[in-house]
């Protein structure tokens, strides 16, 4: 259902810092908009990101109805060891996607 | 006589009109988004512990056309070593309704504190971006920005 975007280099060196940048396809609905008639327009938001590196977590975002739709996040980690770097958003109504990404590390 | 008093009360209600005038067009002008409750927020989050300017820079464009997707890179002096790194890097903002922008979590295996995201905002405003580091230090930035199309407003109830 939910479309993500990521963007993690496919090799690096022991050591490197390497830049990994994140799109989720996301409406970020703040709950403050109300339709037309007046009636109120329930928050439906992401809430939490988060990035494992071979299973540890390495980086966290908690975000509000102030991040822009579609939230873009980009951070960046040591490149520790060749493994899998997963990627979790979370959100309102149940909202949750896992994206996987390999890294190979020399 | 009669004509020079006549010329006198125009005059008179002329001044009258064109300063409602004016001071109305001034109001317009100054009508803002309300401010939020930032300020306890954040003193929420760091306690009676004090908050000191720099080594955190926030970047944000100064003139925005379009409030509904803003780029924000915040990033933070810090040597990112297990001894010395930044826990935390929490985003505010000064008029939205919400005060909370966004809080991002990292450690020393981050190895460089820089983070970047694209957020809303509802008017020309401020807005904080607060380091919390290891030491237990707290370090801030604030940047002014003018938004010309605030995010939030095209749906008025009808």
């Amino acid at each position: 259902m939910a479309n993500v975007r990521i963007d993690v280099p496919k090799t690096a060196r022991r050591g490197d810092i390497i830049e990994i940048k994140t799109l989720a396809a996301h409406h970020m609905e703040t709950g403050f908009r109300r339709t037309h008639l007046g009636a109120p327009i329930a928050r439906d938001i992401i809430t939490t990101f988060v990035c494992l590196y071979n299973g540890v977590e390495v980086f966290r975002a908690d975000l509000y109805p102030s991040v822009s739709a579609n939230p873009f996040i980009q951070f960046s980690t040591v490149a520790t060891e060749s493994g899998t770097l997963e990627f979790q958003w979370r959100g309102d109504n149940g909202f949750t996607v896992t994206e996987t990404a390999r890294i190979t590390v020399a | 006589m009669m004509r020079s008093r006549k010329r006198r009360t125009f005059l008179a209600l002329a001044g009258v009109a064109t300063t409602a005038a004016l001071s109305s067009a001034a109001r317009a002008q100054v009508t803002r988004t309300p401010l939020n409750n930032m300020p306890d927020v954040i003193r929420k989050l760091v306690g009676d512990k004090p908050i000191n300017p720099g080594k955190v820079k926030l970047d944000l464009p100064p003139l925005v056309e379009n409030g509904h997707l803003v780029p924000l890179t915040v990033s933070v002096d810090s040597p990112m070593t297990a001894d010395a790194h930044v826990i935390a890097i929490h985003i505010f903002t000064e008029r939205n309704p919400q005060p909370e922008m966004a809080t991002f979590r990292l450690g020393p295996r981050a190895g460089r504190a820089q983070v970047a995201t694209r957020v809303r905002l509802a008017d020309t405003q401020n807005v904080v971006a607060i380091a919390q580091l290891s030491d237990g230090t707290f370090w801030s930035d604030r940047t002014h920005l003018i938004v010309t199309l605030a995010a939030c407003l095209e749906e008025l109830p009808a």
